[in-house]
């Protein structure tokens, strides 16, 4: 009698829980918590997302989030009261606007920068002549220390 | 000599972003509740479970939300600034007893000094996420109109004290 209970108990316990994750709107939730969840920041470890941190605010907003959703609230909304409680620091993607402008064009601005600097550099290294033409003052240095233009023929018989 | 100046101008350039971005704290996150209303409550009294506060009660007085819990260490840090504030009675200290146990609470307060006025009992922490709370402690001045006017992350220090928040009490009190 008594294994019978438990089996029915048991019985009552499996059928229950593979009722309650069978049912697709209850994966979909899931995923939809899941989603929201690692789109917001956790403010206590900061580099970690709110599904992924184990910090106690972590599961208190987690635990919002699942009321929220369950109350049937949109996504937007949502979002829309982490930012009101916390900034647009609980965001992961900040949003575009004035003050963070230069963090979203920031990038390319210096990229384009840098490849108009390379295209610049490269076309003035093309203009420049090959080999430098000495002035008569550095041709003048040259014969000083090398000798005449003429010598060398002279220099190297002399050194034999 | 030239072509170093547009690199060294750029290495200061860098430098500098740094050397503010050394001094800033990343902790530090600015609230957007600053200038807002204070988000509504009511929540039971710790010392009278039976009587609840609403922050409308406290309408047309400048007072500090201090937010604080038994279990934490930067809270034993900064109770004697809020002690000795009290003492002085410029503007009441109310309490938001942050996910605390009642008796622990209770118990803390008797060991280390009650500044407060009263504290509330925000037991599963849901007002602390209205007050976008994310680290005990954290100080709210909250003017006679009900609106937030500083938010204070962390312990709140003498300096911290005198510089900046008794300044603000003195100018929202006229």
């Amino acid at each position: 009698m008594r294994r019978l209970l438990f089996f029915f108990f048991l019985s009552l316990f499996v059928f229950n829980s593979n009722s309650n994750e069978n049912k697709p709107s209850d994966i979909q939730t899931e995923q939809r918590i899941r989603q929201l969840s690692e789109k917001l920041r956790c403010l206590v470890c900061q580099n970690q997302s709110l599904a992924d941190s184990g910090a106690e605010l972590a599961g208190d907003l987690r635990r919002q989030l699942h009321e929220q959703v369950a109350a049937g609230r949109s996504d937007g909304e949502i979002i829309e009261f982490m930012v009101q409680r916390y900034g647009d620091f609980v965001l992961y993607e900040p949003p575009f606007k004035p003050t963070t402008l230069l963090l979203w064009i920031g990038p390319f601005v210096l990229l384009a920068a840098a490849a108009l600097g390379l295209v610049v550099t490269l076309r003035r290294r093309r203009r420049e002549p090959e080999e430098p033409v000495l002035g008569a003052e550095d041709r003048h240095l040259v014969e000083r220390v090398l000798g005449p233009a003429a010598a060398p023929r002279e220099r190297d018989g002399s050194a034999r | 000599m030239k072509r170093f100046l547009w690199p060294l101008a750029i290495f200061i350039l860098l430098v500098g972003f740094l050397a503010v971005g050394l001094r800033l704290d990343p902790r530090e996150v600015p609230s957007p509740l600053v200038g807002k209303p204070a988000p509504a409550f009511e929540l039971p009294v710790l010392h009278q479970p039976d009587k609840r506060f609403v922050p409308g009660d406290m309408r047309g007085k400048v007072w500090l939300l201090n937010v604080w819990a038994s279990w934490c260490v930067s809270c034993r840090e900064e109770h004697p600034v809020l002690v000795e504030l009290s003492k002085r009675g410029v503007l009441p200290i109310l309490g938001l007893n942050y996910k605390d146990k009642g008796d622990e609470a209770t118990a803390w307060l008797q060991r280390f000094g009650n500044p407060y006025q009263l504290s509330v009992v925000d037991a599963d922490g849901r007002i602390g996420i209205d007050y976008g709370v994310y680290g005990v402690p954290e100080t709210y001045l909250i003017d006679a109109e009900g609106v937030i006017r500083y938010k204070q992350i962390g312990p709140l220090t003498q300096v911290v004290l005198e510089q900046k928040v008794l300044p603000m009490v003195k100018a929202l009190q006229k």
